[in-house]
């Protein structure tokens, strides 16, 4: 069954500005989607008129079976995270947990009974006496996934909302967000500009540019099978490399150097996409040569900067690193290897 | 730099310091002069309101003949007692408790009509989108341009027509349209979060629940400043209590004052033991107000409470 179902929507703001242009994607239920892209690409906008905040100026937005564009946010049956959190200072926890219950005029007992067991999954028990402004940031991040989860919502919505945390305990929250979002089996729709944090949440990501949908796939099929130039460099890190290059007759020519290549069907200019992780400084075989240039040790990996021709080329090495300013071989595997239209960008 | 620096110091490193090392003696001298500084200012300040006390504990007579005194006259249960219950005026009606009683009334009347109408004004405006609603802040802003003394004739007009003079609505009601106070409320309102907003329409709060439930709290502290500011201002009106009520039930503390030093024009000894101690009685609720809620009143100056 498909919990959400976005169709053509469209987004035109009074000055004019179109933040989206058009997107369709289905959440199914119990699905986990990320939507990811750059900051101004409208993921929040898509996020918001999910959640009835902004307005749809064309398409439809159903869910759980019936139209909701012209239903208030309070009538959609959703529950929205925000990244600051939005919880009301002046109340304590518990009560920042009831007050939608209570204008939904859910009876005391049930009230009492649902901000329990929202607070003992969370782990929040010990505070729901305390104002927000007595808790951490992680606290109170932990009472803002509560508010959500005491609504009983058909989706969440997360807008960005780890952050404001500090590294550490972002990968920890970012964590029990997933579990709990699987132990509760809703659906959600989880909006960031990091691709970590989309490669690990995500069931499906949602990769927007400019408004419009890049790419709908498993975090690894987006990894792996990149559909557009924009989509290699933003999903993997370090960034997808994307070189100049020319197809002929199976092989491939970069700046002066060419060599066999398992793609036939295109002659003439491609992009060559080749994720840094994929790449190997070798003694010998076919490959291309660089020139060495800056090196950077993060501890796991190691980054070659190199020079292919006149363009820039990362390689991640996990093995001994060749001497700065020399010259190495790089080979790569055939399937490693991504080929782009030169001109739209999408993948070959 | 330096000096705001030091006396953020806890005594106790201070002091410590300032045996040990020479270069903290002049940080010591520092905080001398900021008492000497201060005591100055207080003596300025308090000192000719300590002489009216004093000097209103006298009697009449004496007053007149050698002037304000510095000593205590012995008289004060008398006067005082005179000021608020001994019935006075031209007929004969008013005690200083009836006028205290206006005082506060006007007071208070005028301090919440200000933040109920300013707020709900500030309301409107941030959170409405209603067609020219800047246009609409700009144009009650500059009322700022036209005080009461400027308007004063109209104003008069208005009311006298709408058959007001002489009660409690006609003293209030005009006055608490307030620039100042929805100025201060729509920077307040404005500087909540929008995810705020959005968080409480998610949770089903309409706009008069959201007013109610989430903006009143949170502006709890502002209120409680405005409430000082414009009570301690409603509390000292003259010219307009003058002008709107002639009947003498209706007086306040102020203009009882000018009573009493009225009978000046005719043949008898003014009152002036009486006239101080009724000046001494006016000043006291605006301070007990500011002194009881001084925190509060700070706090919602500087800080909010996000
Ligand atoms: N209220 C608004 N009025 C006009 N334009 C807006 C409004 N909100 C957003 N926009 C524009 O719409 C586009 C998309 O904005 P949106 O907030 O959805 O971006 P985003 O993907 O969430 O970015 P970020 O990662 O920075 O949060 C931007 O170009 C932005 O300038
Ligand atoms: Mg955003």
């Amino acid at each position: 069954m498909t919990t959400l179902r976005i169709k053509d929507v469209f987004k035109r703001y009074p000055n004019g500005a179109e933040a989206v242009k058009g997107v369709s994607v289905d959440v199914e239920d119990g699905e986990l989607v990320v939507f990811v892209g750059p900051s101004g690409c409208g993921k929040s906008t898509m996020l918001r008129m999910v959640a009835g905040l902004e307005s749809v100026t064309e398409g439809e937005i159903e869910l759980a079976g019936r139209v909701v564009n012209d239903l208030e946010p309070a009538e959609r049956n959703i529950a929205m995270v925000f990244q600051n959190y939005a919880l009301y200072p002046h109340m304590s926890v518990r009560k920042n947990l009831a007050y939608g219950l209570k204008n939904r005029g859910t009876p005391q007992a049930e009230i009492d009974r649902k901000v329990d067991e929202a607070a003992k999954l969370l782990q929040i028990g010990e505070f729901l006496d305390r104002k927000p402004s007595q808790l951490s940031g992680g606290q109170r991040q932990r009472v803002a996934m509560g508010r959500a989860i005491v609504r009983d919502p058909a989706i969440f919505l997360f807008d960005e909302p780890l952050s404001n945390l500090d590294a550490k305990l972002r990968n920890q929250m970012r964590l029990e967000i997933k579990k709990l979002q699987r132990s509760l089996g809703t659906a959600a729709i989880y909006v960031t500009h990091d691709q970590v944090e989309a490669m690990t949440l995500a069931d499906r990501i949602v990769v927007l540019n400019n408004g419009l949908i890049e790419q709908v796939g498993k975090p690894h099929e987006v990894y792996s099978q990149p559909a557009s130039t924009f989509v290699a460099s933003f999903i993997g890190a370090p960034p997808m490399n994307l070189l100049d290059a020319t197809l002929s007759d199976g092989r491939i020519e970069i700046g002066g150097q060419s060599f066999a290549v398992q793609q036939t069907q295109k002659a003439g200019p491609i992009k060559l996409g080749l994720r840094p992780e994929r790449l190997q400084v070798a003694s010998g075989g076919e490959g291309f040569r660089v020139e060495v240039g800056v090196l950077e040790d993060l501890g796991a990996t190691r980054l070659i900067h190199a020079r292919l021709g006149d363009q820039d080329l990362t390689i991640a090495q996990d093995s001994e690193l060749p001497e700065p300013s020399s010259e190495a071989l790089i080979t790569f595997r055939h399937d490693d290897a991504h080929f782009f239209d030169a001109s739209s960008g999408r993948r070959i | 730099m330096a000096i705001a620096d030091t006396d953020r110091l806890p005594p106790a490193t201070s002091d410590k310091a300032k045996t040990k090392t020479k270069p903290q003696k002049p940080r010591s001298n520092i905080r001398l002069y900021d008492h000497i500084v201060l005591a100055i200012g207080v003596f300025i300040m308090m000192g000719p309101l300590v002489v009216a006390f004093l000097t209103s504990t006298h009697d009449y007579v004496t007053i007149h003949r050698e002037g304000m005194q510095i000593t205590w006259g012995g008289n004060f249960l008398e006067t005082y007692k005179n000021v608020l219950y001994q019935k006075g005026g031209f007929t004969g009606e008013v005690t200083g408790l009836l006028m205290t009683q206006n005082s506060l009334i006007l007071g208070i009347g005028f301090a919440v009509g200000k933040i109920v109408v300013s707020m709900l004004a500030a309301y409107a405006i941030v959170y409405f989108r209603f067609p020219f609603a800047t246009l609409s802040f700009w144009i009650i802003f500059t009322t700022l341009l036209l005080p009461l003394e400027v308007r004063i004739l109209p104003s008069y007009e208005v009311v006298q027509q709408l058959g007001m003079l002489n009660s409690y609505s006609g003293l209030i009601i005009p006055l608490i349209a307030s620039a100042t106070g929805t100025f201060f409320f729509r920077q307040f309102f404005k500087s909540i979060p929008n995810e705020m907003i959005e968080a409480a329409r998610i949770d089903g709060a309409g706009p008069v629940q959201f007013f109610w439930d989430i903006l009143v709290p949170l502006s709890k502290t502002m209120i409680a400043a405005i409430f000082i500011i414009m009570f301690v201002v409603g509390w000292n009106q003259y010219l307009w209590p003058t002008l709107m009520t002639t009947e003498e039930g209706y007086f306040t503390l102020v203009r009882g004052i000018r009573n009493i030093m009225q009978q000046m024009i005719g043949a008898d000894i003014p009152e002036y033991n009486e006239a101080l101690a009724m000046a001494v009685l006016a000043m006291l609720p605006p301070a007990l107000v500011i002194m009881i809620f001084q925190r509060m009143f700070i706090k919602g100056l500087v800080e909010q409470e996000k």
